[in-house]
């Protein structure tokens, strides 16, 4: 149960099982996970992951079946949510509409028992911090969405809580005002220097906002690491696909290289020797030349044009697609054909071998 | 522009229907209205304009302790049915749900669906066995009756009230370190009120208005104001009733008036 000084939450061997018996669901199976005092640590992943589960049971509101979740050192598994120093920003806002935009950002204040003057300062300065200073007498059904969530933040930083959570808290937000949050968001978390637990199942928002990642997938927690080591390395199949655009290149380990169907063979540095293996490289890896320079033969399908870039569908010799993104020259024109036969050549260390 | 729905405000003869409708539902309490001002003791003929049936009225000592009788019932039955109405509504609402919770809602509409008059006998037995055996007498069984069947006027606007409120402010509540008996205090209870004033009002009303469930139950000298109005009319039918019943009317269009301007302002 020991954990270093800088660690803020420990989860180890949580479990949470809904239902009964043979009918219970394993929402999360066995989590452990350590995130450090002051990270921005995002748990992403597709719906029902789990990743609202573990956030919930850091909140207090769900109590796991099996396991521990330290706070600071200090176990806090069974601890009821108004006892824990942690505060949530909910995907809903949630609000309290009876109360007017100070009220709802003193309530935690008030609830600690904090003098009535050290709330008002206090209040005065969250609202500053969000810029809402001008709306503290509104009542929270007056303001836009944008500035929901930014009284959803305030009231939760304003008790200082030690770890703040947030529940997708920016999904109900249109584009633009989604990437101002974003930049909001870190900016709020740098100041404060709180920690940070962000729950999204948008990897932009993950890639962009976070130090750490914990990328879920049916209840467990598949990697965990920086936007570039899970963008870069990702673990195994489920993380390389969810995370951005992936090609997939299955066949034999050979003496460190991987051996197709089709008999051609690509050297992978770190590919475990023997059996079938799993390779991936990303669509921006990979070079087009003329066919005798490539390492793979390749016929070009189809051409999309997307601005900036330039959408190569391809298909190797064995018969598997897969995806190059060429950056468009000025002129706009790829210089490729469909129907071109074509050799395809990766960038240094592009090629990774991953776990099913 | 095409017609693009349904509506029934196009339909031929709706405006004649919904100005029939309208002078059915207001002109007997316009006309009993306007005859309180009546001079004449007799209905159809109209003397001058007076405010004397509203003085005799006010001055008959019987309609002065029917009307105490019946806003002491009226209060007492609104302040204990909403209270057990807002407990049954927490605890239908404020949970997952339940195997037999249809069932549990029927038996605490109980008085929705039994015919009154039933309840109205059945209460005069049970009452009578334990007047009987206890010697007790007094306004307490009127309270007792009024009460048990204001609850599911109390209790559905509240019910509906909680079933509209979002449960995840409650957890926000929580997480912001109140306490659970600060939850509901704090939050809650005041997004509750607006429903807890209106199944109050509800109840004071149909209480203040019940003749068949008091008829039965009443002892003598209990009258409230419809029973006392009802016993007048079987002697003599005089403005004077007519006076009462616009005192009445009065009551309870403040009463929903004050109920709106309150609901809406708390919205």
């Amino acid at each position: 149960m020991s954990v270093g000084a800088d660690t803020a939450i420990s989860v180890q061997n949580v479990v949470k099982a809904f239902g009964q018996g043979a009918a219970a669901v394993r929402a999360l199976d066995d989590v452990s996970v350590d995130i450090r005092q002051g990270e921005f640590f995002t748990l992403l992943g597709p719906s029902g992951c789990g990743k609202t589960t573990l956030l919930r049971l850091i909140a207090g509101f769900e109590m796991p079946t099996e396991g521990v979740i330290l706070l600071d050192g200090a176990d806090i598994t069974n601890l009821p949510p108004n006892k824990r120093p942690v505060n949530t920003v909910f995907q809903s806002y949630a609000l309290f509409p009876h109360l007017t935009v100070a009220q709802n950002v003193a309530f935690g204040l008030q609830m600690l028992g904090r003098p009535t003057a050290q709330v008002k300062a206090r209040t005065d300065e969250m609202l500053a911090l969000v810029k809402l200073d001008a709306f503290a007498d509104r009542k929270v059904s007056q303001l836009s969405g944008g500035q929901q969530q930014r009284v959803a933040l305030a009231r939760a930083l304003a008790p200082a809580p030690k770890v703040l959570l947030l529940d997708e808290p920016l999904s109900a937000l249109d584009l633009k005002l989604r990437q101002a949050m974003q930049i909001e968001l870190k900016r709020l978390q740098l100041e404060t220097g709180i920690t940070f637990v962000f729950v999204t199942h948008d990897q932009e928002e993950a890639l962009t906002m976070s130090d750490r990642i914990a990328v879920m997938s049916n209840g467990k927690i598949q990697q965990v690491g920086t936007a570039k080591e899970i963008y870069t390395r990702p673990k195994n199949r489920f993380v390389a696909n969810f995370i951005g655009e992936t090609n997939f290149l299955t066949g034999e380990s050979q003496d460190g290289a991987l051996k197709l169907a089709s008999g051609e063979s690509i050297a992978v540095p770190g590919l475990k020797a023997g059996g079938t293996a799993t390779v991936i490289v990303r669509p921006e890896q990979l070079r087009l030349g003329a066919e005798q320079e490539g390492v793979l033969k390749a016929k070009v399908r189809t051409l999309v044009y997307f601005g900036t870039d330039t959408h190569c569908h391809l298909a190797l010799s064995d018969g598997t697609e897969i995806v190059a993104r060429l950056q468009s020259p000025a002129s706009g024109d790829a210089g490729l054909a469909e129907g071109q036969a074509v050799g395809i050549r990766f960038a240094e260390g592009a090629l990774q071998a991953v776990e099913e | 522009m095409a017609k693009s729905s349904f509506s029934v405000s196009s339909l031929p003869g709706f405006a004649s229907i919904a100005i029939f409708a309208f002078v059915v539902l207001y002109l007997p309490i316009l006309t009993l209205v306007v005859y309180s001002f009546n001079s004449e003791v007799t209905m159809g003929l109209w003397g001058e304009f007076s405010l004397d049936w509203y003085a005799k009225a006010w001055a008959n000592e019987r309609v002065k302790d029917a009307t105490l009788n019946s806003l002491i019932i009226a209060s007492c039955a609104a302040v204990i049915s909403t209270a057990v109405a807002t407990m049954a509504a927490l605890g239908t609402t404020r949970r997952r749900h339940f195997k037999g919770q249809t069932f549990i809602y029927v038996m605490i509409n109980q008085p929705l669906m039994v015919p009154e008059i039933v309840t109205a006998v059945s209460l005069l037995i049970l009452f009578g066995m334990i007047k009987q055996a206890t010697g007790i007498q007094g306004l307490g069984y009127l309270i007792l009756a009024h009460s048990a069947f204001c609850i599911p006027f109390a209790y559905l606007p509240i019910r509906a009230r909680l079933e509209g409120m979002d449960l995840t402010l409650e957890t926000a509540a929580a997480d912001l370190y109140a306490s659970p008996w600060e939850t509901f205090r704090r939050v809650t209870l005041p997004l509750m009120m607006p429903g807890i004033i209106a199944g109050a009002m509800l109840a004071f009303v149909v209480s203040l208005d019940d003749v068949v469930i008091t008829e039965f139950v009443k002892s003598a000298g209990q009258d409230t104001l419809p029973t006392y109005m009802l016993g007048q009319l079987r002697r003599q039918l005089t403005p004077e009733i007519n006076a009462i019943s616009a005192g009445l009317l009065l009551i309870t269009v403040l009463m929903l008036t004050a109920f709106f301007l309150l609901t809406r302002k708390n919205d």
